[in-house]
């Protein structure tokens, strides 16, 4: 399998902290890959860092073969990586159809074609029922899933998921989990999902890689990660305890 | 293309809208001269309403120099007629190329440089601020003295010169409104107004969804100054004379933007109602003061300031949704 993305000895400091050090590690195409570890850890940072919100200290991001790190949000979405915001950013004054519209405008200019995709994208999220309410009454659920939808629509090659789990209730978190996987299996995506949820890290990724302090200790299949002494004492003890 | 600008408006929404527009084409014929400079006031408020709604409503940026556009519209115009004799028509397009120049200035300034909100609106004052202090002190422009457009009566209507009765200047606001509605109409409904109101609502995650925000954000200015400096060529010459301690003044920028906030900020109809209501009541309140024989300077001020304490606390999204509710017509979109 190819490499979509190719993240090479990233690291970026905030004044006195280490929020990442010298992180690697390869997402092949049309994968589930998982980042986890406690809070603090460099995730956002990491994230941030792929989608162009911030711009590392040293190392490389390559997306599709090509050296992405330093540009804008707006020229990485173009390139071909959608992303969520782990505190979900809807457009509230504006209905759920329009924000995931203006998604969808991003490869179809003519806003009547991209009301037609942005369609489609909600009947596969679930939310074609709602799409005439404004975004600012949804449930968290729904915004959840509105977010999701809304990044879907620019047509991304990679999907990056903030914490899409998070606050949901275990039955959400199962619908959420099987929208992802039809997704990845239907259509290739690739995902890049940031998640606390062990329960829909077990589920999804083929791939989980762990950060702590902002370095990266271990990587593997999630069978093997939740088996590593590394991992366990420093993330997942209190889980695993209770 | 009609059809596609009808689209989505309830049908109820259209009848009242052919409506309104058949009693303002046929106003002038039943209303008498004072009326008639009311009904006008109140369509070149409708109209600079409307070009300020473009970067506030639409794209979230709000300017509190608006007055400026207006200015150098009207100056740019005036000059060119009387120094070179070229018509307001052709002068118009000077107008709009200026200001918009001079948007896009501060726009460069402001989006490059990462100045936003509150920080933004003070920078569109500073600059109106600076032109009226500039054409205060430029001689070719007549300074603080004022410039003045050639007066005569005249026995028919020049439509060409923009030189006749205020019916032909009616007509003519009536148009620019008009044609100002259809064009915010359009704007609303394109990709462009789509990714202003997605920057206006939240600006990072509009860059996420691939939006150059720069860019939009540079062409809302532009736009919203070119169709306000429209506007101030009319009022050049339909009043004939301009000072710059009156067309730059910060208290024209703050008049230019009560209509759309009362009316309902982002919506088509909030700024023409917000005209109608602020300029239709301060003119009554006038009448009724001076019928009483009262005098009493700064009235129109109070009753701006009571309108706009009333529509904030009751009507916080403008009167425009609340009306439309009422009229059975609020499932038009914005």
């Amino acid at each position: 399998m190819s490499v979509l993305l190719d993240v090479q000895g990233i690291g970026k400091r905030f004044r006195g902290l280490l929020a990442l050090d010298n992180v690697s590690f390869r997402v092949p195409r049309g994968s589930i890959f998982a980042v986890i570890g406690p809070n603090g850890a460099g995730k956002t940072t990491l994230f941030n860092i792929i989608a162009g919100a911030m711009a590392p200290d040293h190392g490389a991001v390559i997306f599709d073969e090509q050296r992405i790190q330093g540009l804008r949000p707006d020229q990485i979405c173009r390139r071909g990586i959608g992303r969520t915001f782990q505190l979900v950013r809807p457009f509230p004054a504006l209905s759920v159809e329009d924000n995931v519209l203006i998604g969808a405008l991003l490869h179809r200019r003519d806003p009547g074609s991209a009301r037609t995709l942005a369609h489609d994208v909600l009947r596969q999220l679930d939310l074609f029922g709602k799409r005439d309410q404004s975004a600012s009454a949804l449930t968290l659920p729904d915004r959840k899933r509105l977010e999701v939808a809304r990044a879907l629509a620019t047509g991304p090659k990679l999907l990056l998921l903030d914490e899409v789990m998070a606050g949901l209730r275990p039955a959400e978190t199962d619908r959420m989990v099987s929208i992802l996987t039809g997704l990845n299996r239907e259509t290739g995506l690739t995902i890049l999902l940031i998640e606390h949820v062990m329960r829909a890290v077990m589920a999804l990724a083929a791939r989980v890689l762990v950060l702590h302090h902002g370095a990266a200790i271990a990587e593997g299949a999630p069978e093997a990660i939740v088996r590593e002494p590394a991992v366990v004492q420093s993330y997942l003890g209190a889980e695993a305890v209770a | 293309m009609l059809r596609d600008a009808l689209s989505g408006a309830p049908r109820r929404g259209l009848a009242l809208l052919a409506f309104l527009l058949a009693v303002l084409c046929g106003a002038p014929w039943l209303a008498g001269d004072y009326l008639l400079t009311v009904l006008i006031t109140i369509l070149y408020f409708a109209y600079t309403g409307q070009a300020w709604n473009v970067m506030m409503g639409f794209a979230g940026q709000l300017s509190l120099g608006h007055a400026m556009y207006v200015g150098l519209g009207a100056y740019a115009a005036a000059l060119l007629y009387v120094y070179l004799g070229i018509g307001p028509w052709i002068g118009m397009l000077a107008a709009i190329a200026i200001a918009g120049a001079c948007g896009a200035a501060i726009g460069f300034l402001a989006f490059r440089f990462g100045v936003g909100g509150v920080y933004f609106a003070i920078l569109t004052i500073a600059f109106a601020e600076f032109a009226r202090i500039g054409f205060d002190h430029i001689g070719l422009v007549g300074g603080s003295a004022g410039f003045f457009l050639p007066v005569a009566n005249y026995s028919r209507n020049d439509l060409w010169n923009l030189r006749g009765s205020p019916m032909m200047f009616y007509y003519v606001m009536l148009g620019l409104t008009v044609a100002g509605f259809i064009l915010c109409h359009l704007l609303l409904r394109s990709r462009m107004g789509y990714y202003w109101q997605a920057i206006r609502e939240d600006e990072q995650a509009a860059r996420s969804l691939g939006i150059d925000t720069f860019r939009y954000k540079m062409m809302a200015v532009v736009i919203s100054a070119g169709m306000t400096a429209i506007a101030g060529v009319f009022f050049a010459f339909y009043y004939n004379n301009l000072f710059p301690e009156q067309v730059f003044h910060i208290s024209r920028s703050i008049e230019l933007i009560l209509g759309p906030i009362i009316g309902g900020i982002g919506t088509l109809f909030g700024p023409i109602v917000g005209a109608f209501l602020l300029t239709g009541l301060s003119e009554i309140m006038q009448d009724l003061l001076a019928a009483f024989g009262l005098d009493v300077p700064g009235a129109k001020q109070v009753f701006y300031g009571i309108c706009l304490l009333v529509v904030v606390l009751m009507l916080p999204n403008g009167v425009w949704p609340w009306l439309a509710a009422r009229l059975g017509v609020s499932g038009a979109r914005p």
